[in-house]
């Protein structure tokens, strides 16, 4: 049991680090909290953040957000961790404050991969999206009706701030290096109808192409790209949308094991050194954090989902406070996204399938839900605008049930294994 | 209420709120909600359905609200919204 004279320290006070503090009392530890963010906003949700304040309909700060569960804490915030000495337990912020610890939780999440362009990253116009600040300025570029919009990548983000666009009746066009936008996540198949998706909002669909180069007018205002096929493209805004890097440099001499794909954790969620020790003072928690996930054969993965960073958080509470035996973390992967006003929702883990079937509906009425499969077992679920169909499928794939699943729903008839088509490459 | 223009949630005072009360926070776990619209039924104008399944709220509704989003939040068949009142000790 942990003793009210212990001090825990949560470094990094957003979703993750949030449940992670209110897990760690309602587990019952009693000593001091101290939460440290590096932004100088209080916990706010990001999901928003590229929908709806895009759009204007929510301002930036609105979405601060709520306690689940009374939080005695004191907060640092606006200061990032410097650096980690696991053998005194001190963790040094950017500031110079030096701060003990008894309990550690690592939730400083991951930050937006920037342009690899440093000095065309910092044209006026250039954007990237991940925290609020962010969004504001994106938004606010985009309140003045810009002439082009660029968005390179077509991941979540990407699609989504591309949606926003068409809803804020923008010209946009997504460019993307693989065969059709989310096609990393979803293979090739189902991204098929993702960019038709996008196609009939009116987004400018480039698949196969890499953006070489940005240009300013001469007064540092971004006003074209150059394309790899030689051709240019105006934009007047250009939304880079490349995907996450971890913050983990801070961890550079803690001896933990960490790279920019996240720091490793054992199956429990205590934190490895570079021996694969495991700290049990220690836990990760978020997208930050990289674990064995059991229902994928122990395979090593650091999940950017919300409701992970919310199970995660809480699993991680619980075991600092020492209120459960270091069970493993074993939470089904789960994440949501809606673009041009589909809702799509996945369950489990969709790489390495070998296999899919549209279990139900269909994509052409764009309803629909696919089953990915993997040497003879459900390991995804992805729906299309059909939510509800979604949990059975997720039991099924939490008990790594038979694939493919059972036909006979009303609405279908045999199931058809298609190949999902995975790019070979993921970037 | 949700904006059509940009403009801050819950900055218009109305005549029954306190002019000091922050406004509520509200959060959907968007993985458990299911689309059922009884939020939308209950606290309409905080809670709209966009399309057939995605669900646009207002995460900073006006503490003279807190009735009506509670309700919505009672109304959830899938208990997918967490509210917090003004005055919950964040500290």
């Amino acid at each position: 049991m942990t003793d009210a004279s212990e001090h825990a320290i949560v470094v990094g006070a957003s979703l993750a680090g949030l449940r992670g503090a209110e897990s760690l009392r309602r587990a019952g530890f009693t000593g001091r909290i101290t939460l440290v963010g590096s932004e100088a906003h209080a916990p706010y949700d990001r999901p928003p953040l590229s929908k709806h304040v895009l759009m204007g309909h929510v301002p930036a700060d609105a979405t601060t957000l709520p306690n689940l569960h009374p939080l005695d804490a004191e907060w640092r915030l606006g200061v990032a961790a410097r650096s980690l000495n696991r053998r005194d337990r001190i963790l040094t912020l950017a500031d110079g404050e030096t701060l003990a610890y008894d309990r550690l939780l690592i939730a400083t999440g991951a930050r937006a991969r920037p342009w690899p362009d440093t000095a065309q990253a910092r044209f006026a116009g250039v954007h990237t999206l991940r925290d609020r600040d962010d969004a504001t300025a994106l938004h606010r570029d985009l309140a003045a009706r810009p002439g082009h919009v660029l968005v390179i990548g077509g991941g979540f983000i990407g699609c989504e701030v591309a949606a926003a666009c068409r809803a804020l009746d923008l010209p946009v066009t997504l460019v993307e290096p693989g065969p059709t936008p989310l096609a990393r996540v979803l293979g090739e198949h189902l991204g098929a109808v993702v960019g038709a998706l996008h196609a009939g909002i009116g987004v400018t669909v480039r698949s196969h192409t890499r953006v070489e180069a940005l240009y300013n007018d001469g007064t540092g205002r971004v006003v074209r790209a150059r394309l790899d096929n030689g051709s240019s493209i105006a934009a007047s805004v250009v939304v880079v949308a490349l995907g996450a890097v971890r913050n983990t440099e801070w961890l550079d001499a803690s001896g933990l094991a960490f790279d920019e794909g996240g720091v490793d954790c054992d199956a429990a969620g205590y934190v490895l050194d570079t021996e694969g020790r495991p700290d049990r003072r220690i836990a990760a928690a978020g997208d930050v954090a990289r674990f064995p996930h059991p229902l994928y054969g122990g395979r090593r993965v650091a999940l950017e989902h919300w409701g992970h960073a919310v199970a995660q958080g809480e699993h991680a509470g619980r075991l600092l406070a020492e209120a459960e035996p270091g069970e493993p973390y074993a939470e089904l992967p789960a994440f949501w996204s809606s673009q041009g006003g589909i809702t799509i929702k996945s369950v489990g883990l969709t790489e390495g399938a070998d296999g899919l079937v549209i279990a139900q509906g269909d994509p052409k009425a764009g309803r629909f839900l696919a089953v990915y499969g993997r040497e003879g077992r459900c390991i995804a679920a992805v729906s299309f605008d059909c939510a509800r169909w979604l949990p059975a499928y997720a039991e099924r794939i939490a008990a790594g049930a038979s694939f493919p699943p059972p036909a006979g729903a009303s609405d279908s008839g045999a199931l058809t294994i298609l190949p999902p088509s995975f790019p070979a490459e993921p970037r | 209420m949700l904006q059509d223009r940009p403009e801050p949630a819950g900055s218009v005072p109305t005549d029954e709120s306190p002019r000091a009360a922050p406004p509520l926070r509200v959060s959907v776990d968007l993985n458990r909600c299911q689309a059922y619209a009884q939020c939308c039924y209950a606290a309409p104008g905080h809670f709209v359905l966009q399309g057939r399944e995605a669900l646009y709220y207002d995460p900073a509704p006006s503490a003279a609200d807190r009735l009506v989003v509670e309700r919505a939040r009672i109304a959830c068949p899938v208990q997918a919204i967490h509210v917090e009142s003004p005055g919950t000790d964040r500290r």
